[in-house]
């Protein structure tokens, strides 16, 4: 039940958007977001909210520790 | 970027795996609390990667599951009520009540709708006027704020048909509640959009207090590969903290625009957990101030609910006391057609997992 996936904001008014999750577009309110987020952002969806915005940094980030091989 | 693919490369996960293969020297016994991490690990067949001294066993993390009958049977007779439409999630309507759930309700002519959100409730509440629309809230704080978010609208637009039964749980008492019974597991996946909403920082008593490491994960292949081997290497050091493997899905401090207004429409309470009881601070209540839209106030009388059919361990598997396949009615009497608990109900129940895709 705690599943929440990355959507793409592709249109916006206010509070409300317009969100792709692959081939669907879906209605999302980004009432719940943490950080402004607009047209071209990714963020985390669950249950029809934007619960947070996804930083491109931070995803590359987290891929760069995973390459790291161990000694 | 897409957020997800990459996150799934074999490569990715082989380096992983192997990191975690060399770093693993000791036999550790690690819990993931959440069930999304327990489809994802079984979707994935990740625990045949782990090295043989690395136990995984599944958590109480599935909002289904663990609420216990008498809150279900709760629902269940609001639905009974005159001009009374249900709405709720999908993965509740399954789930046995005392006498029957909400789906043998419906077929019997109640009024049940699943939704996928909760603005569709508030939007049923719109169309249908002359009814009640009773909103069965479930989930843990990833879903709480989305509720909250319901109520204020439905007073916005002066609603009087809206009602809220809220079956919503917190996570961190629940982990402390599990290790004061005391367990032998040794290390937490925490659960990654539960923190999206509250951070990571609610699991730190966890680490400091009961010296048993934290890592919050995501939910793709290698999220959950590296929050294992980031709990062995805690483990392998003597450290116990709490670190965030899912840094693009949560703030160490939390959403704290979704806790504002969670914190403005919901109060903390006890509550009752199936499997652990009741649990000091693990719920959320309406407040004072939106009492108009409690549902509870339906709920004139007593109750009574019977107790889970003989043989049924949901509770143990929930507490990761025992594998669904050590309890005698799983694959016999108890499956996804024919459920006896809940964990065999919910699509995130340890026991549907198991059943779907082999204990290993």
């Amino acid at each position: 039940m705690c599943l929440a996936i990355p959507a793409l904001i592709v249109e916006k008014h206010g509070n409300l958007a317009k969100a792709s999750i692959g081939a669907v577009l879906r209605e999302i309110s980004l009432e719940l977001i943490d950080r402004p987020a607009d047209v071209g952002d990714y963020v985390l969806l669950h249950a029809g909210f934007a619960i947070h915005k996804i930083e491109k940094e931070e995803a590359e980030e987290t891929l760069r520790i995973m390459r790291e091989v161990l000694e | 970027m897409k957020f997800a693919s990459e996150f799934r490369d074999p490569a990715l996960v082989r380096t992983i795996t192997l990191n975690l293969r060399k770093a693993c020297r000791g036999r550790w016994k690690l819990m993931e609390f959440c069930g999304t991490h327990t489809v994802a690990i079984f979707r994935y067949g990740l625990r045949s990667l782990l090295p043989e001294n690395l136990i995984l066993v599944s958590g109480p993390g599935c909002p289904v599951c663990v609420t216990p009958k008498a809150e279900l049977d709760r629902a269940i007779y609001l639905s009974g009520l005159d001009s009374s439409v249900i709405a709720t999630y999908g993965d509740l309507v399954k789930v046995p009540g005392s006498e029957m759930s909400l789906a043998e309700k419906r077929a019997r002519g109640a009024d049940v709708r699943v939704v996928y959100s909760s603005y569709d409730a508030v939007a049923l509440a719109e169309r249908l006027p002359d009814k009640r629309v009773f909103f069965v809230a479930i989930g843990f704080e990833t879903t709480a704020p989305s509720t909250a978010a319901a109520v204020i609208r439905a007073e916005a637009l002066g609603l009087r048909n809206f009602f809220v039964l809220s079956l919503h749980k917190r996570t961190p008492p629940v982990l402390e509640a599990l290790l004061k019974r005391g367990t032998s597991v040794e290390g937490f996946v925490c659960p990654g959009h539960v923190s999206a909403i509250i951070g990571a920082a609610p699991f730190e008593p966890v680490a400091s207090h009961w010296r048993r490491p934290c890592v919050v994960s995501g939910f793709e292949p290698s999220d959950v590969l590296q929050a294992l081997l980031m709990l062995v290497r805690q483990l392998e050091d003597g450290r116990s903290e709490v670190e965030v493997e899912y840094a693009r899905g949560v703030p160490y401090h939390g959403n704290r625009n979704a806790l504002k207004l969670m914190d403005q429409v919901f109060t903390v309470t006890a509550s009752e957990w199936r499997g652990l009881g009741e649990v000091e601070a693990s719920g959320l209540r309406l407040r004072e101030a939106f009492s108009p839209f409690d549902a509870s106030a339906f709920i004139d009388r007593d109750i009574v609910s019977l107790p889970d059919p003989p043989g049924c361990r949901c509770g143990d598997v929930l507490r990761g006391d025992i594998s669904p396949s050590e309890c005698a009615l799983f694959r016999k009497n108890c499956t996804p057609e024919n459920p006896v608990g809940p964990c065999m109900v919910s699509s995130e129940g340890s026991c549907a997992t198991h059943y779907l895709y082999g204990d290993r």
